[in-house]
């Protein structure tokens, strides 16, 4: 059973899976309590340009992926306070614009190939020890981001204007929390790809709040959720062959389904 | 301003805790409040009352700085609004308190607690003191032993005293409360009244009320503002009521 750990790129797998898991649901309840679920689907297609652009100047695909999804968050939160189009337009203006930039620069640089699906579906064979490092460092920096701001987070999440006339700059830390979901998808391409990333960030938060628990509980129970389906994930799809990220996809939503059956048994 | 008798035993006159002068609002061209002056002193209970779309609401968002004022000048404990940083002296139940999302995973401890962030700064952390703030608030409104049910899960009262929790919990000067007893059963309106007196007097708290309720407010507050779009009475309740009689039994 074990002998999968002596595959050098198994373990990598797993260590950059763990800290994409780990770091996920972090983010993802403040955007499902925010209504902002569609935006990681959003930002997940601008880093698919990001990805593109790696190919095309030759440079590690998550470093331009960083760059394009970050400029992306930034654009979008713009786009939606100047109130000139509508919040979910805004959203669709960037996913359609940069899936069509991604397919240009992908043209243009040769790049329609079987390593843009590595990080199209996710895979770990794919990650590098180097990899593995910078995806560690993102996730720091998210971590250390959310634990400094939390609590300002619950309570715009709870209720933005009471958080507002408490003194709390709400615009700033909304920006925040959108530029960090930027740095979160970056770092989870390798391992659970572009079209899949968006699933990693909502379906562990949706089914830990089916458990109906406190604000604390809830983001322990998406980790337990996001952890276990993603190591579970990883072994499955490595004996079996199969894509990674759409394994460990399918298994989150196989959790949510159970959950869900059980409460309406309830 | 007159003052009734039991004012006298509370308030400090001496003390604005808001001045607002001249101020307008105009939503494009609509003009939702038009010069209205006011001022509240320390320990007052002062409600504001009016018709729908009367601009009350407007009102309290200007003074608590949600929205700027076309013109005029609004002065918080002192200080001009925009510029006035201890906003944990500030308490505040919006109107939307009761309407938030009812599967928000937070119990009535976490929504208490939030009424302590003001108290901290950005990267602040919360301390014991926060959490035995918390426990004096929600024992103030009788609310200590639901600490760890789910907000979703209470009755509309109990939300509604867990937000008034909310705003004691940061120990602050003033309280806004707005249109809080909007469909909420008379048994319930009575305890948020007499909880809102206890506030006043036991706590010495200046409170600030919107509500439709004007006929209650004979009994409750000991100023009242009445407003459409301007402000055309701005009295003790005594004298509110003397006013109301001449204008609705002239020949009395």
């Amino acid at each position: 059973m074990f002998d999968l750990f002596t595959y050098g790129f198994v373990v990598r797998g797993m260590e950059a899976g763990v800290i994409v898991a780990l770091i996920a649901p972090l983010i993802g309840i403040f955007l499902v309590l925010r209504r902002y679920s569609l935006i990681a689907d959003t930002l997940a297609h601008a880093s698919l340009a990001g990805v593109a652009l790696g190919f095309l100047l030759n440079i590690n695909p998550i470093i331009s992926a960083l760059g394009v999804t970050v400029a992306s968050s930034l654009g979008i939160e713009r786009l939606r306070n100047t109130k000139h189009v509508y919040g979910e337009s805004a959203l669709a203006l960037f996913l359609s614009g940069s899936l069509a930039l991604a397919t240009i620069l992908l043209s243009l640089g040769k790049g329609f190939n079987s390593n843009l699906f590595n990080y199209l579906f996710g895979s770990i064979v794919t990650v590098t020890q180097a990899d593995v490092y910078m995806i560690l460092a993102l996730a720091v920096i998210v971590a250390v981001a959310i634990a400094c701001f939390y609590k300002e987070l619950v309570y715009i999440s709870f209720d933005e204007e009471s958080a507002r006339v408490s003194g709390i700059p709400v615009n700033r830390i909304n920006m925040l929390l959108i530029v960090l979901s930027a740095f979160t998808i970056a770092l989870a391409i390798p391992i659970i790809g572009v079209l899949l990333i968006a699933a990693l960030i909502v379906i562990p938060v949706v089914t830990a709040l089916q458990l109906r628990g406190s604000f604390t509980q809830t983001l322990l129970w998406a980790e337990i959720i996001s952890v276990t389906s993603v190591l579970t994930g990883i072994v499955v799809s490595f004996y079996f062959d199969l894509s990674t990220g759409g394994t460990i996809v399918a298994l989150m939503l196989a959790i949510c389904l159970a959950i869900f059956s059980l409460k309406s048994r309830a | 301003m007159s003052v009734t008798s039991m004012a006298d035993t509370v308030v400090d006159h001496k003390t604005n805790i808001i001045e607002i002068e001249h101020v307008s609002f105009s939503y494009g061209t609509t003009e939702v409040l038009h010069d209205v002056s006011l001022s509240v002193h320390r320990g007052d209970y002062l409600a504001i009352v009016g018709g729908n779309g009367s601009g009350k609401t407007t009102l309290i968002k200007i003074i608590l700085g949600l929205l700027q004022p076309s013109s005029g000048s609004i002065k918080l404990f002192g200080e001009d609004v925009a510029a006035f940083k201890d906003r944990w002296k500030i308490g505040y139940v919006s109107q939307k308190a009761t309407d938030f999302d009812l599967s928000f995973p937070a119990t009535v401890e976490e929504v208490v607690q939030m009424g302590r962030f003001g108290r901290h700064g950005l990267l602040g952390r919360i301390n014991e003191e926060d959490r035995s703030a918390t426990r004096r608030a929600l024992e103030h409104v009788d609310m200590w032993q639901y600490r760890d049910r789910l907000i979703g899960d209470l009755s509309g009262g109990q939300q509604q005293r867990a937000f008034i929790a909310r705003a004691l919990a940061g120990e602050p000067e003033v309280v806004f409360l707005d249109e809080p007893t909007v469909g909420v059963e008379q048994q319930v309106k009575d305890e948020f009244y007499a909880l809102l007196r206890k506030m006043n007097q036991d706590l010495r708290l200046t409170v600030v009320l919107i509500t439709h309720d004007i006929e209650r407010m004979g009994h409750e507050a000991m100023h009242v503002a009445c407003l459409d779009h301007t402000l055309f009475f701005h009295r003790s309740v005594d004298d509110y009521f003397k006013s109301t009689h001449t204008l609705i039994h002239p020949h009395s």
